[in-house]
C-alpha cells in the first residue's frame, strides 16, 4: 500500500538514481539516522553503551569490510582478527607517537595502514582460489597476530607486553581512556559506521562493485569481458581491509582501551565476523547490521535469560551459549542460507503487493 | 661429527614424530573431503570430543553431571566403576558412530547440493556445537588421559645414539607407539578403500556423486560410513594428543595446523597429507631450532601457514592434489 515505487515520479536522473529510490524506504532511512543521532546520546548510559550499542556499531564496520570481500568479491578470508589487530597498532603507534593530532585523522590512517598490509596479503589471491585461499589467509592471521607480540616496538616497550590506549579527545570532548563520556564514543563509532556505511553502498553500486561481483560469479568469464582480475581482488582486498582496520582501531581505542593482542584479535574474532556475515546474508550491506546485531545481543540475552532469570551457574551457560550459538548457525544455513537479508528482501517483496496480494 | 649437526639431527628426528601426528589430524580431513567435497572443520573438535568421552567412559563419570546436579539439587558425579581402556575404546566408537549417523541425517542431509562455503561454516557451527555439548557432558576441565601407552625417554635410543655420537638422543617413546600406529592406521585404510566393497563405494562417490548414485550405491549410507571412520580417525588423534599433553580446549585447535599440511599436500591425497605433515612437522621445528631465537622464539605459531602459503603460490593444487582445471 504504502511501500511501492508507483506514484513516486523522479524528474531528473539524480532523483531516479538514488541510493532509497523507494520513498518509504527513504524515510525510513532518515528516520533510522535521526533516532541514532538526535535520540539515543542523550538516553545512552555505559550500560548499554559498553554492552551493547559500542559492540554492534564496531561490529557492523568489520563486517561490512568483510561482506565486500567475502560477499561481493567472493574471496574467503579467515584473516579478519589479523587485519582489526593492525588497525589497532597502527592507531596505538599512532596515538602515542602524535598526542595533537586528531582522533579522527589517526583512526582513518590506521585504515589506511590496514589497507596496506591486505594488499599485501590479498596477492596470492591472484593464484590461489576457493579453500586454498581461505587457508592461506590464516598465514596473515597467524603471523600478524605473533608479530604484534613479540617485537616490542609495536607495543612500545611495555612491561606487560599489552598496548593501552592514552586519553585523547577530538574537539575537546574526550574519545578514549576510562573517563570518555558513554555519547561521545558512542557517536565517534557511529559518524565511521555511517560514512564507512554510505561509502560501501556506493561503491558497490558503481563499477567497482559492479567488477568484483563479476569476478566473484565466474573469474575466468569476468577476465575475457575485460575485467582486470589482478585489479578487482587487489581493490577488495585494499577496500576491506581498510573498513576492518578502523573497526580494529575503535575495538581497541573506544571500546577496550586496553589489548592483549593474542586474546583479543585470534582466529575466534575472524570467525565471528564470518559468522556474522554469513549470518546477516552474503553480499549485502543491511546484512552486515543485521549479522553484527544478532551475534552482539545473542550472548547478551541468553546470559540474562540463563544466569538472572533462571538462576543457573555462569560456567553452565557459557558452555550453553557455545552449543546454541552452534546449532543456530548450523539451522540459519539448513532454512535460510542467504541470511537475513534475504528475510528482509522477502518481507519486502510482500509489502510491495499487500494487501492485495493477486 | 659438529656438535650443532648432531642437534640439528635431534631436531628432525622430533619434527618427523610431530609431523606423523599433524598427518594423523590431516587424515580426518582428506578422507571426508574426497567423499563428499565438504571442508570438516570441526575434526579437531571432534578428536577432543572423542578424546573426553573415553576419559568419561573410563573413569565412569556421569554425563551432564554439572547440569543435573545445578538443575535438581543432587550430588551425583561417578557411578562408582571404572572400565578397562579397550572396552572404553569400543564404547567410545560406538558414541562416534552414532555422533556421525546424527552429523548425517541432522545437518549434512539438508544442505546437499549447496556451495561449498555453506557446508564449510556448517561445519564451523557443528563444532562449536560439539565443543559446548562435550564440555557440557564430561566437564571443562583439564583431564589425563592414560590407556597404557608407553611414555618418557626411550633409553634404548638414548643409549645407542650417545655410543655413535656422544650425545643420547631424546626421543619419547609415545611419539614412537604414535608413529607405527598412524603407519597402521594409513595401511588399513589403503587396504579398506582398495579391497573392501564399501571402499570401493566410497572411492565411487568421491570421484562422481550422480554415477554412484545411478549405479545404486547409497550416498546417505557412505556418508555416514565416511564419517564414522573420520571419527575413528579423530579418536585416534584424540587418544595420541590427549596421553601427550592432556585432554583439554587447545585439543580443538590442532585442526588448525593440520590445514597448511593439508594445503602442502593437497586436500584430496591420503599419502600427500603423510608427506605434508612431516614436511611442515621437520620444517617447523628446524626453523624454530635455526631462525627461531634470532626473532623471538614461538615460530612454530605460523611457520607452517606461511610455508604453506609461499608454496601454493608456486603449485597452487597442492603436492599431490588433483590438477584444478578450469572452465568457463
Amino acid at each position: 500500500m504504502f511501500y511501492r515505487e508507483a506514484g513516486d515520479f523522479k524528474v531528473s536522473y539524480r532523483d531516479d538514481s538514488q541510493t532509497f529510490p523507494i520513498k518509504f524506504d527513504r524515510y525510513r532511512y532518515y528516520v533510522v539516522l535521526a533516532v541514532a543521532f538526535g535520540i539515543i546520546p542523550f538516553i545512552i548510559n555505559d550500560y548499554w553503551a559498553n554492552a551493547l550499542l559500542l559492540p554492534f556499531l564496531i561490529y557492523a564496520i568489520a563486517a561490512i569490510g568483510l561482506n565486500i570481500l567475502v560477499g561481493y568479491c567472493g574471496q574467503v578470508s579467515l584473516g579478519t582478527g589479523g587485519f582489526m589487530a593492525v588497525g589497532a597498532y597502527a592507531c596505538y603507534k599512532l596515538m602515542t607517537a602524535f598526542p595533537d593530532v586528531s582522533m579522527f585523522i589517526h583512526v582513518l590512517l590506521a585504515g589506511g595502514i590496514t589497507a596496506i598490509v591486505g594488499v599485501l596479503f590479498g596477492l596470492p589471491s591472484l593464484r590461489i582460489k576457493g579453500f586454498y585461499l581461505a587457508v592461506a589467509t590464516l598465514a596473515a592471521q597467524f603471523f600478524l597476530v605473533w608479530l604484534f607480540n613479540r617485537v616490542p616496538w609495536f607495543y612500545n616497550y611495555s612491561a606487560s607486553g599489552q598496548i593501552n590506549a592514552p586519553e585523547r579527545d577530538v574537539f575537546g570532548i574526550i574519545i578514549t581512556g576510562p573517563n570518555a563520556p558513554a555519547w561521545a564514543t558512542y557517536l565517534f563509532c557511529l559518524i565511521f559506521l555511517t560514512l564507512c556505511a554510505i561509502l560501501a553502498r556506493n561503491l558497490t553500486r558503481g563499477t567497482t562493485g559492479r567488477t568484483w561481483m563479476a569476478i566473484r560469479d565466474m573469474d575466468i568469464a569476468a577476465e575475457i569481458i575485460g575485467v582486470n582480475p589482478l585489479k578487482a581482488k587487489l581493490t577488495a582486498f585494499a577496500v576491506s581491509s581498510f573498513f576492518v582496520g578502523i573497526a580494529g582501531a575503535l575495538f581497541f581505542a573506544v571500546y577496550l582501551g586496553a589489548v592483549e593482542v593474542g586474546e583479543v584479535f585470534g582466529i575466534q574474532k575472524s570467525f565471528l565476523v564470518l559468522f556474522m556475515v554469513i549470518i546477516g546474508g552474503l553480499g549485502s550491506i543491511f546484512g552486515s547490521f543485521a549479522g553484527a546485531a544478532f551475534l552482539v545481543l545473542l550472548p547478551v540475552v541468553l546470559k540474562v535469560v540463563g544466569v538472572d532469570v533462571l538462576g543457573w551457574p555462569t560456567d553452565i551457560v557459557a558452555h550453553l551459549q557455545l552449543v546454541i550459538v552452534g546449532a543456530l548457525i548450523v539451522m540459519f544455513l539448513i532454512l535460510e542460507p542467504h541470511g537475513l537479508a534475504q528475510l528482509w528482501r522477502v518481507a519486502k517483496e510482500k509489502l510491495r503487493l499487500w494487501p492485495f496480494p493477486h | 661429527m659438529s656438535e650443532q649437526l648432531v642437534f640439528a639431527m635431534e631436531v628432525i628426528l622430533n619434527g618427523l614424530m610431530a609431523g606423523v601426528l599433524y598427518a594423523l589430524v590431516a587424515l580426518g580431513f582428506v578422507l571426508i573431503y574426497k567423499a563428499s567435497g565438504i571442508f570438516n572443520y570441526a575434526q579437531g573438535v571432534m578428536a577432543l570430543f572423542a578424546a573426553m568421552t573415553l576419559v568419561g567412559i573410563m573413569n565412569g563419570q556421569v554425563p551432564f553431571a554439572h547440569v543435573i546436579n545445578a538443575t535438581f539439587g543432587t550430588h551425583v558425579y561417578n557411578f562408582g566403576w571404572t572400565i578397562p581402556a579397550l572396552l572404553a575404546i569400543l564404547l567410545t566408537m560406538a558414541v562416534m558412530v552414532v555422533l556421525a549417523w546424527a552429523v548425517q541425517q541432522f545437518v549434512m542431509r539438508h544442505l546437499v547440493g549447496q556451495e561449498p562455503i555453506i557446508l564449510f561454516m556448517a561445519t564451523i557451527g557443528l563444532a562449536y556445537f560439539l565443543e559446548g555439548v562435550a564440555d557440557l557432558m564430561w566437564g571443562s576441565e583439564i583431564k589425563t588421559l592414560d590407556v597404557g601407552l608407553p611414555q618418557g625417554i626411550n633409553l634404548w635410543l638414548d643409549e645407542v645414539t650417545f655410543n655413535i655420537f656422544g650425545y643420547g638422543f631424546f626421543i619419547d617413546n609415545l611419539d614412537i607407539v604414535a608413529t607405527v600406529i598412524a603407519a597402521l592406521l594409513v595401511g588399513a585404510l589403503v587396504a579398506f578403500s582398495q579391497y573392501t566393497k564399501q571402499g570401493r563405494a566410497m572411492r565411487a562417490v568421491a570421484d562422481d556423486h550422480q554415477a554412484a548414485l545411478s549405479v545404486g550405491i547409497s550416498l546417505n549410507f557412505i556418508w555416514i560410513m565416511v564419517w564414522s571412520v573420520a571419527g575413528f580417525v579423530a579418536l585416534v588423534a584424540g587418544i595420541m594428543w590427549g596421553t601427550k599433553s592432556g585432554v583439554q580446549f587447545s585439543l580443538s585447535l590442532i585442526a588448525l595446523k593440520a590445514l597448511p599440511v593439508l594445503m602442502l599436500g593437497g586436500f584430496t591425497s591420503i599419502p600427500g597429507a603423510i608427506v605434508g605433515g612431516l614436511i611442515i612437522g621437520v620444517g617447523e621445528k628446524l626453523f624454530e631450532f635455526a631462525i627461531g631465537p634470532m626473532v623471538g622464539g614461538a615460530t612454530e605459531n605460523w611457520f607452517a601457514y606461511v610455508l604453506a602459503l609461499i608454496f601454493l603460490v608456486f603449485r597452487p593444487q597442492g603436492l599431490f592434489g588433483e590438477k584444478i582445471i578450469e572452465r568457463v
